[in-house]
């Protein structure tokens, strides 16, 4: 980024992005509950945040449906990868097409086709919404990133490694433990992370699905929006705004170090080389 | 290695199950009575609602052609800065993305309210106050704020391929920068553009929330009606799932024009 207008533009599209947050986020520290009028600084709203029983009991919520979803979605994607990976292009080609449904599918008509198939459990096998149906719901949408995070890896996977685990003495099934799955484990965890971060994030599903007896963290923030006024949303708004900021930062941290000392590696091989 | 076909067969049941089964009922439900009888009634009685069919198209078309329009300077820029500073602000593309929506949208009201920061900071000076909230521009600025990054990303993934001397070759070779952009930039960051292009229209065009948090019920979008059919006042799952076919169509449509995916397998999307 060379010329002044660059940087200019940058920044003003930063301040957007950020602008509506950090208000938010100063918000929360205000006396009053007027949203613009500035009264005095407070942890109050904070204090309430964490008194308030119905958010702290939709956070466990969002927690187990989210941690249970994706752990199932992981199992059933990673087990689903190996199978598609052995197919031939036809049947393979028409799976990843119904993969693909869930994620370009809109949420609402995902949200609403899925509350018609629990409505029909109801009426014919005794089903009850709650738990279940949530987390059969996240595991729908949670599946294919899975699958998308894990084919990629057991695609570039050089099938040589199992041949030479069976040649040294393994048998079928231990080259699949020893072998296969410390190879495609960087992609079933990247697939496991973002299942749980959609998990934790989806409203729109939930929305459609959860019944009126449980309600995830995100539910309970959009019943306190229409009351409008709750400084409470504040306060949570900044504290998830800290925590994903540090999640974030810290990961690109990490990642910018590995590559900087991976860089260093390169070049002190390639001196060596021209030295030696 | 030989991992078996059958492997597969869990995931192909559960597809069916939670795929393709509730699509299914999207369809019976949207030419079915609620006696259960066939009928195209549900489909008839769409052509009421057309005009607020009409309003969600026009808005997620809006929304999308800002997003494209901000979106590919930013992409550009960014993908043209060190390799190093390009991972620190993509991450600060994103962060934002992984706050709640509804919080999102919530600050947009806290902004735009008639006693609002904007409205009070415009006081200052004599003006207003203004009607900023309620009104379509409301809406349509929810679209745009919340899936500015879905345009970006991908427009940026695309870009950061372009190699830098291409850009040079075209520039010795006296094109100009409007004819760069033009002739050289855009053509490479199609893919892009395309993947962006739908990853806002959709969200956009089957939004509620945004619409019923900034629209205050005068910009009702048809995702505003399919909610309350399903859990608002007016329970009617029948006429709800015939305007989510119709909905399906419009995205399907969009798709057509715009698909990257699906011929390869593995997506594009964040």
């Amino acid at each position: 980024m060379k010329s002044v207008y660059a940087k200019l533009y940058m920044y003003l599209l930063y301040i957007f992005l950020y602008l509506p947050i950090l208000v938010l986020i100063v918000f929360s520290f205000n006396a009053s509950k007027s949203r613009a009028n500035w009264t005095g600084f407070t942890f109050d709203w904070y204090i309430r945040l964490f008194n308030n029983e119905d958010i702290l009991r939709s956070l466990v919520n969002t927690v187990i449906i989210a941690v249970a979803a994706s752990v199932l979605a992981t199992v059933l994607g990673t087990v689903a990868a190996l199978g598609i990976h052995s197919m031939k292009k036809t049947p393979r080609s028409l799976i990843m097409g119904a993969t693909y449904i869930p994620v370009i599918n809109p949420e609402i008509i995902m949200g609403i086709s899925l509350m018609l198939l629990f409505k029909f459990f109801v009426d014919y096998f005794g089903f009850k919404f709650g738990f279940v149906s949530l987390i059969l719901a996240h595991i729908s949408f949670d599946v294919p990133y899975v699958i998308y995070n894990v084919l990629p890896k057991l695609r570039t996977m050089n099938p040589n490694l199992v041949e030479a685990a069976c040649d040294l003495g393994c048998n079928q099934r231990m080259a699949f433990f020893k072998v296969v799955i410390p190879e495609i484990m960087p992609g079933i965890f990247s697939g496991f992370l973002m299942a749980l971060t959609y998990s934790v994030d989806d409203f729109v599903v939930s929305y459609f699905t959860s019944g009126v007896g449980v309600q995830t963290l995100s539910i309970t923030i959009e019943s306190m929006t229409r009351l409008k006024i709750s400084p409470e949303i504040n306060a949570l708004s900044a504290i998830i705004f800290v925590v994903i900021s540090a999640i974030l930062i810290t990961k690109n941290i990490i990642e910018n170090r590995r590559l900087r000392h991976e860089r260093n590696l390169v070049r002190l091989a390639m001196s060596k080389e021209a030295s030696g | 290695m030989k991992t078996s076909k059958a492997l597969a067969i869990p995931y192909i049941v559960w597809i069916l199950i939670f795929t393709v089964i509730p699509l299914g009922l999207v369809v019976v439900f949207a030419l079915t009575d609620s006696d259960g009888g066939f009928t195209l009634q549900n489909l008839f009685d769409m052509s009421s609602y057309m005009a607020v069919l009409f309003r969600s198209i026009i808005f997620a078309m809006i929304a999308t052609v800002i997003c494209l329009v901000l979106a590919f300077p930013a992409a550009y820029f960014i993908s043209r800065a060190r390799s190093f500073n390009q991972s620190t602000l993509i991450v600060f593309i994103m962060v934002p993305m992984w706050i709640s929506f509804i919080l999102r949208t919530y600050a947009w009201m806290t902004l735009l309210e008639p006693n609002g920061l904007i409205n009070r900071f415009l006081g200052l000076f004599g003006i207003g106050p203004l009607n900023l909230i309620n009104n379509a521009g409301a809406v349509i600025l929810g679209m745009v704020y919340n899936y500015l990054p879905f345009m970006i990303l991908p427009l940026y993934s695309v870009m950061v391929k372009i190699d830098q001397s291409v850009i040079e070759a075209a520039q010795d070779l006296g094109s100009s920068r409007l004819s760069l952009v033009r002739r050289v930039i855009l053509p490479l960051s199609m893919p892009g553009i395309n993947t962006g292009i739908i990853a806002v229209f959709i969200p956009s065009v089957s939004t509620f929330v945004i619409s019923r948090m900034l629209g205050g019920g005068t910009n009702d979008l048809i995702g505003d009606l399919i909610e309350s059919q399903f859990l608002g006042a007016s329970y009617n799952p029948h006429l709800g799932s015939a305007m989510a076919l119709v909905l399906m169509v419009v995205v399907l449509f969009m798709m057509s024009l715009f698909n990257q995916f699906g011929s390869e397998e593995e997506g594009t999307m964040i």
